[in-house]
């Protein structure tokens, strides 16, 4: 597959042809050239501005004067027992479960239900789709008003105890002390999730799809002469076999989730008792109405941690498996 | 495929409801839109409205317009700078491999997933100290950067398609860097740019958090403006939900008459690397 990936023994093999080794050095070095911009745009920008950042995290700058002087760990450990920052951790965790878990077995169910070739098909998929085309803010909107009064979409929930206002719900289910905090499922994130997972399960519906149509119309048709059932099929064989897709769609879900900023800034807010806020709203409100630079920076750091912990072993091994 | 009426009817009324589940925002958002405010009332919020009012458009208009451009002056330049190079690295990380290309690009990929908010603090700095702080051409900029992780892997895997024996081939017949890509990488891109582009413009235009942080006021896009409307004191629903089919419309449209690219993209920015 890869042509011009010259590997060391290659490249004495080929000393002997002087001309054409230069010639390919000149075209080569161009094509460094066209990549350096970049480069240096992602190391200064990225990599550069994470340390950056996470210079800033450890120093006393909080106040609207930059102060560089060395704090340790301090803005950390006022994380930590932070009673705001607790609660978001908590609800991050319970955001991102209830969330990948419903946009997996949601766009499963969807996928395999568009895959059973019915009339008017492709109807159904753009309406499964259409909501990624939509801003986040767009979503908070809408559905905070299809939440907020205690009619609309409440009135099919009553029957499950949950009732009127959710975002001021401070309810929390399951609910036993941990640290500063309740720790459970506060009430009022359900409706974040619900908004979230109508967002984005057609992501994971067009996944599933593409690894659906993927598989030999042969591995159905040897199934059902072993006299499979169609529900047989799909659970024992073509799930199994969409598993790469399914670790695929829990990373880049897990990724939204844990920065997940935009949805419920809009949709709202931090809530009473911080039930529905999130690091990405605390470090905004931190940093940028705050001016408490040093903590801002901190979070963000946790932040990044967070995310890494998940995508750096993910992009290692899908590097790994795709070369 | 021999499967009884009622297997069928129960696959269809499946796919009914969930479509109804996924409607009902936009049917809400419809209606209301169209209501007058004194309609605008919880125990009337699934009924059609009695009369049709546009008068929550033209407040939405009047409030949200110079937002609207502003997202338009943005959008359009950072859409195609990101495009643009977006090919050439995904040309030259495809076609002119050379040692340690894959570790630089796993590196450059990383940026897909940061949090922004562990490159905000400098990231501003960055910005007044060059003078692009609260400007359209600052957040031009910012998505052309941070735009980069994912056009490249974009182009990448679009240029991956294209057989190695046509470039091998080129350079046989005398032709270097340059003219391969003039001549057989962008004549064949045009898909390529399409899906990119279109991935590039809703997310651009779909973005809030670099919106709300780099600029202020008069300067700000259009999802930070729909924001603002809701923070306001009193909250009429009606131009709310009117302001945010106004927001969405330009993604909307993409996605009804490229949805096809859109998906595409989708799948594309789905790192499969």
């Amino acid at each position: 597959m890869e042509t011009v990936n010259i590997t060391p023994a290659e490249k004495t093999a080929y000393v002997p042809s002087v001309r054409k080794k230069r010639k390919w050095t000149a075209d080569h070095w161009l094509a460094a050239a066209f990549l350096a911009p970049s480069v240096v745009l992602i190391f200064l920008f990225v990599y550069g501005f994470i340390g950056w950042t996470g210079y800033v995290s450890l120093s006393n700058w909080n106040s609207l004067v930059p102060d560089w002087s060395f704090a340790g760990l301090k803005n950390y450990l006022y994380l930590f027992h932070d009673f705001r920052f607790q609660a978001d951790l908590r609800n991050t965790l319970v955001f991102t479960v209830l969330f990948i878990a419903a946009v997996i077995v949601l766009g499963q169910l969807l996928a395999i239900l568009l895959d059973q070739k019915l009339r008017g098909e492709s109807l159904f998929r753009n309406i499964f789709f259409f909501p990624m085309a939509l801003s986040f803010v767009v979503t908070g909107v809408v559905w905070q008003w299809l939440f907020n009064p205690s009619t609309g979409v409440n009135l099919f929930l009553k029957p499950l105890g949950l009732d009127g206002k959710w975002y001021t719900d401070t309810n929390i289910l399951f609910g036993f002390h941990w640290g500063k905090i309740e720790f459970g499922i506060p009430v009022a994130i359900i409706a974040v999730v619900v908004a979230a997972v109508w967002q984005m399960t057609g992501f994971a519906v067009a996944m599933y799809l593409a690894g659906l149509r993927a598989i030999p119309d042969e591995v159905r048709e040897a199934a059902r002469m072993d006299g499979a059932t169609e529900f047989q099929l799909y659970w024992k064989i073509i799930l199994p076999l969409l598993r790469p897709i399914t670790v695929s769609v829990i990373i880049i879900m897990a990724h939204i989730s844990l920065k997940i900023f935009d949805l419920i800034y809009a949709m709202t807010g931090p809530g009473a008792n911080f039930v529905t806020d999130v690091p990405g709203v605390y470090m905004f409100e931190t940093t940028f109405r705050g001016n408490y630079y040093a903590n801002g920076a901190a979070i963000a750091m946790v932040m990044l941690l967070s995310v890494a912990i998940f995508i750096v072993p993910y992009l290692i091994s899908s590097r790994k498996g795709g070369s | 495929m021999a499967r009884s009426v009622w297997a069928r009817s129960f696959l269809y009324a499946l796919a009914v409801a969930m479509s109804v589940f996924f409607l009902m925002p936009v049917y809400v958002m419809v209606t209301t839109s169209l209501k007058p405010l004194h309609e605008v009332t919880l125990a009337d919020m699934w009924k059609l409205p009695s009369t049709i009012d546009w008068s929550s458009y033209a407040t939405a208009f009047d409030k949200l317009a110079p937002n609207f451009w502003n997202s338009l002056l943005l959008v359009v330049p950072a859409t195609l700078l990101s495009a643009l190079l977006g090919a050439l690295n995904g040309y030259v990380l495809s076609k002119w491999k050379f040692k340690g290309a894959d570790t630089l690009f796993t590196l450059i990929l990383f940026g897909m997933f940061i949090p922004y908010q562990s490159i905000l603090i400098p990231l501003i700095q960055f910005l007044r100290e060059i003078g692009l702080y609260n400007t359209i051409p600052g957040l031009v900029f910012v998505h052309v950067v941070y735009g980069i992780p994912i056009t490249t892997l974009m182009f990448r895997n679009f240029y991956a398609a294209i057989p190695d024996e046509m470039i091998e081939s080129a350079k046989i017949d005398g032709a270097g860097f340059v003219r391969i890509f003039r001549y057989i990488m962008l004549p064949l891109s045009i898909t390529g740019f399409v899906v990119v582009a279109i991935w590039q413009f809703t997310n651009i235009w779909n973005e809030f958090l670099f919106a709300v942080t780099i600029t202020t006021s008069d300067k700000q896009p259009i999802m930070v403006a729909l924001q603002n409307l809701s923070g306001s004191q009193i909250v009429q629903w009606n131009v709310q939900m009117a302001g945010a089919l106004l927001a969405a419309l330009p993604t909307l449209l993409v996605y009804i008459f490229l949805g096809k690219y859109f998906v595409r993209g989708l799948l594309a920015g789905s790192v499969k690397g």
